[in-house]
């Protein structure tokens, strides 16, 4: 988990190729800035996130897993908002088995113009991070 | 077999160098396991890159390479392309934003910044390991184009596309098409009118089999993507019908009680809620004003044409692609903003143009004869960071047009131009030596101190330090002022919403790349041209909208478009079949088959559209979705927390 001395917390974002990766670019584009340890890997669909990723995510050493998902923008249908709730769900109980605070895990509608929506969600979620990572030590 | 490959890292001039030390990112990764090859580029999209990488790939025999650049919307197509032509199979290539993601998100942070490329150029080459060669799939595109907008960019993309045998859906949001042209008198710079051009637009369309105009319409739901979007149109029905002739539509708008401003006008003249045509306005067909009509039913007692119980009406339709040509708003002043809405002799350019179209011999406004003009440039343009930053580009040059038709019009006029620095770029310079000719006055005001508007006893004046004479202040009592209001995005953005359509920092629509791909958006199939896109005069928003026509002729011309062979793939000595996957397939694209006498599931590759909802939810773990499987989201999360 995150450690005191570090300015910013690692995260994991999982963004989709025609929802959030524009947000997120645009967020580049725009210069708002938002923490470097912060990475993405591009998907197709948030739905389609397995929660062994997630965890593997947490056992290799990201503070956090955020899930930039498509809601009800998803190209794929409309089932997707239901699902990618379904795999949040299995994951956090997979999460508790481990012993892992289930608010490292956070989920996000982000539509492909949600730029500062994203920076403002990523923000807050380092902040909670780093200051978990400090009451709990 | 390992993979052999080459990685380049891009400097984008300094877009990216600037912020990320790309040479430290190259010497990271060159010794990763699989890397031959690494190279730093100054352009990894220019014509001598491109060549080079093709050198490479066939000289050194590598069978995949990783290109950490800008975002791969913009160019995901180029390098798949310099593979193919390398005879490199196109999904051995791997992309990694560097520069949205990594340089301009952290500019703060340079050596965060550079941290972070090194992780991701490293998550890229643990992705192109495992990369394999694939074959793209083929989906159906249907030829025709929906053109929303029936300004002059929408009217000129729907003659190209129909030229080119493609079938189109013109939508027009108001009665008439025409757009702000059909709004304008005499335009620079070929001094032909707004209702010429419209005209001879209109006329080139309608005789066209091919073409299907829609006015009074919008689009209410779209669904489907890049080959085949469905869209609803609603339209609202005018209520007058055609055999209405100019008679009766007289005494129906004689009767009708309401009296609005008329849009056409700027609201310098009122017009009942039901109107007839303008000259530039088509269809010839007159209308009623759903949103002003109060559906009295007068007008309906003296023209048995008109029916006002007639419904909106809905039709579906399915188009390839997307053109959006949506227009501009000119901007509105706020109150007092110099004297606007409060001083009677304050009004915008779009109705001085109007005024002057509307007056015979004498500039006569509210009862006064006009003389003395001044005009106020730059208003709701180049406001700095508060406001609008940019310029409107066409506001200096029809400034000094509509100054000189007025001169020449009516006697005894003389124009002062308050000014922050003309722009009369290109051909429109020689407006501006013609207007000094003619002996109009030039005053410049700074930024920060901009010309003021003051009246004293019902006479108005205006005030500037005029920089051109070491900041003298001067004044100059005048008869009307004219605000140079600028352009900005239309308020109703409804269409731009219900397409999700990425905005710029100025609020207008924005392109993917805006020197390298400028009518491309961040959704596959849909165009932006004109104005709905930046500030341009009409030179502009054509060239705009031939571009955007031509790229959308390109999706779907071959009456086919490639897909991405992105499926899910099940791995049958795990698979147990539950049921699970085909239950969470929206598609139906999951069913039960057999492996010998094992029940497993089978996946039908034509109907699968690679959204991967299958694979969470498999308790064995037994499928996968292809270029996204565990392997390579586990390596590219290895590579992730690589320390560094
Ligand atoms: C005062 C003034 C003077 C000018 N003078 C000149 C000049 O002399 N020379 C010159 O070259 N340029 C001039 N221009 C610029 C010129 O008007 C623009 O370049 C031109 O109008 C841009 O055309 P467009 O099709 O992009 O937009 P528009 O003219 O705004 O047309 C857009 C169309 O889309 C429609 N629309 C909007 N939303 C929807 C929707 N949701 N669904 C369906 N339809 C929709 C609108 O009703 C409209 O018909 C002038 C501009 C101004 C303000």
């Amino acid at each position: 988990m995150a450690d005191i001395s570090k300015k910013s917390a690692k995260i994991l974002v999982f963004s989709t190729e025609k929802i959030s990766d524009p947000a997120i670019d645009m967020a580049g584009l725009l210069k708002l800035h938002y923490p470097p340890t912060v990475y993405t890997i591009t998907i197709p669909c948030s739905s389609g996130i397995k929660p062994s990723w997630i965890m593997y995510a947490y056992e290799k050493g990201f503070d956090g897993v955020f899930i930039a998902a498509d809601g009800s923008d998803c190209v794929f249908g409309e089932s997707c908002t239901e699902k990618t709730g379904a795999l949040v769900g299995k994951t956090h109980i997979l999460m508790q088995e481990k012993q892992i605070e289930p608010a490292r895990l956070r989920m996000a509608a982000m539509c492909s113009v949600c730029s500062e929506s994203f920076v403002k969600q990523i923000k807050s979620f380092n902040e909670y991070l780093l200051k978990s990572s400090n009451t709990e030590k | 077999m390992d993979k052999r490959l080459g990685v380049y890292i891009c400097h984008c001039g300094g877009n990216i160098s600037d912020y990320v030390d790309v040479e430290k990112v190259r010497e990271a990764i060159e010794n990763d396991g699989c890397v031959l090859m690494s190279k730093t580029t100054q352009f990894a999209c220019s014509d001598s890159n491109q060549k080079e990488m093709v050198l490479d790939i066939q000289e050194q025999n590598l069978s995949g390479i990783v290109v950490a650049s800008c975002s791969p919307k913009l160019h995901l197509n180029t390098f798949r392309q310099v593979s193919e032509r390398a005879d490199l199979n196109k999904y051995n290539y791997v992309h990694a934003n560097i520069r949205e993601q990594a340089s301009w998100a952290h500019s703060d942070d340079k050596k965060g910044a550079t941290e972070k490329t090194i992780l991701l150029v490293k998550a890229a080459i643990a992705k192109a390991r495992l990369a394999e060669s694939l074959t793209p799939n083929k989906i159906m595109a249907i030829n025709a184009v929906a053109v929303i907008g029936g300004g002059v960019a929408g009217l000129k993309a729907a003659i190209s596309l129909s030229d080119k045998n493609t079938q189109v859906v013109l939508i027009e949001r108001e009665p008439f098409i025409g757009g702000r042209v059909g709004q304008w008198g005499e335009m620079f710079t070929t001094n032909q009118t707004g209702n010429e051009l419209i005209s001879s637009l209109y006329a080139q369309l309608v005789t066209r089999k091919n073409v299907q105009i829609y006015t009074n319409s919008e689009v209410v739901s779209y669904s489907g993507s890049i080959g085949d979007f469905s869209l609803k149109i609603e339209t609202t029905p005018r209520y007058i019908s055609q055999d209405c002739d100019a008679k009766e539509l007289q005494k129906a708008m004689d009767v009708c009680p309401v009296v609005v401003p008329d849009p056409f006008t700027f609201g310098i003249t009122n017009r009942k809620a039901i109107y007839g045509f303008a000259a530039s306005q088509y269809p010839k067909q007159a209308t009623i004003d759903d949103a002003a009509c109060t559906h009295c039913g007068a007008c309906e007692k003296v023209s048995k044409n008109i029916d006002l119980s007639l419904q909106k009406e809905m039709v579906e339709l399915h188009v390839g692609s997307v053109l959006m040509a949506t227009g501009f708003d000119p901007y509105t002043p706020e109150n007092g903003e110099f004297g606007y809405a409060e001083n009677e002799s304050v009004i915008t350019l779009p109705q001085f143009k109007k005024l002057i179209d509307n007056s015979e011999s004498k500039l006569i406004y509210k009862g006064k004869e006009i003389k003395n003009i001044a005009y106020i440039y730059c208003v709701g343009s180049r406001q700095g960071d508060e406001g609008n930053s940019y310029c409107s580009r066409y506001c200096c040059t029809s400034t000094i047009h509509s100054a000189i038709i007025a001169k020449k019009k009516f006697k005894n006029i003389h124009n002062f131009h308050f000014n922050r620095g003309i722009r009369t770029y290109g051909k429109q310079e020689v407006l501006y030596a013609e207007s000094l000719k003619l002996g109009d006055l030039y005053l410049q005001a700074t930024d920060d101190s901009p010309a003021e508007v003051y009246s004293e006893n019902g006479r108005t004046w205006v005030k500037v330090n005029d920089i051109l004479t070491e900041s003298k202040e001067m004044q100059v009592e005048v008869d009307l002022v004219v605000l140079v209001t600028g352009m900005v995005p239309r308020s109703d953005k409804k269409v731009s919403t219900l397409f999700k359509l990425p905005k710029g920092r100025d609020r207008f629509l924005n392109e993917i790349h805006m020197k390298l791909r400028p009518v491309e958006t961040a959704i596959d199939g849909i165009t932006i041209a004109g104005t709905c896109q930046s500030p341009k005069n009409v030179a502009e928003s054509v060239n705009s909208s031939l571009s955007a026509a031509t790229k959308a002729f390109s999706y779907i011309s071959k009456g086919e478009l490639e897909t991405e062979p992105i499926v899910v793939e099940i791995d049958a000595v795990k698979c147990t079949w539950c049921n699970e996957c085909s239950t969470a397939c929206p598609f139906d694209a999951i069913t039960q088959g057999l492996d010998g006498d094992r029940k497993i599931a089978v996946v039908n590759t034509t109907v699968c559209k690679g959204c991967g909802m299958c694979t969470p939810v498999c308790p064995t773990d037994a499928i996968d979705l292809v270029t996204f499987s565990s392997k390579e989201i586990m390596n590219m999360i290895d590579a992730l927390t690589e320390q560094i």
